[in-house]
């Protein structure tokens, strides 16, 4: 009975641990204004808190019969992949000229994305 | 009945409401987004949204299943968001 009881406060709290991340995620993508700013949002925040909703989908199972530990297989597989959609993601934005201002590189490095001189030259000016 | 699972059915409310919530700021998003990127980013959190949803109707309905159309459905959104930024870098997807 304690027990229970404290399982469902604990499913219940990171549920809206999860829920709060989500839509600050959504938030940030919705109210920044740069392409590259608004890449941060969901694919750091948005994985916490899919994260902590999979942490209270493998309590609940745990509260309501035989507990599985299936979800840890997602959410390695989440944890692994954003940052490699993310880095994707702002490859496309340096390559259709989405932000302003690229970093201005060491001598003799060039981005790989941007390996035409031609279009170099135009990034530069 | 008890408080435990009183609050168990208001906070899975609560958070069915927000992911809608997301998903639906996040296809404003997608709809007037100036950059293609801006648009790939609204579509990938919009399937870890659609995620999020399917994974609290397994909470919701206590029923297991679930996790495999989450497993899906996390496979898909990677690669269909590596396909299209792929497409949009290359002008082709495997080359």
């Amino acid at each position: 009975m304690m027990l229970e009881f404290i399982g469902s406060l604990v499913v219940g709290i990171l549920l809206l641990i999860g829920s709060g991340f989500a839509v600050v995620s959504v938030l940030g993508l919705l109210k920044f204004n740069d392409s590259m700013t608004r890449l941060h949002a969901p694919t750091k925040v948005g994985t916490v808190g899919i994260g902590a909703l999979l942490l209270a989908s493998m309590c609940n199972s745990f509260l309501i019969g035989d507990g599985s530990l299936h979800e840890l297989l997602i959410m390695a597989f989440l944890f692994v992949t954003a940052p490699i959609s993310a880095n994707f993601i702002a490859k496309v934005n340096i390559h259709t000229r989405a932000c302003q201002t690229t970093p201005t590189l060491p001598e003799g490095k060039d981005w790989s994305t941007l390996s035409d001189p031609l279009r170099r030259d135009d990034v530069q000016k | 009945m008890t408080f435990a699972a009183g609050f168990l059915n208001i906070t899975i409310m609560i958070a069915f409401v927000a992911l809608a919530l997301g998903m639906i700021l996040s296809m404003v998003r997608l709809v007037r987004g100036p950059n293609p990127g801006d648009r790939i980013l609204a579509l990938d959190t919009m399937v870890i949204n659609a995620l999020g949803l399917v994974v609290l109707l397994g909470i919701h309905q206590g029923m297991q299943i679930f996790f495999e159309v989450s497993l899906l459905i996390a496979m898909l959104g990677f690669v269909s968001t590596v396909a299209l930024a792929r497409f949009l870098l290359r002008g082709d997807i495997i080359e």
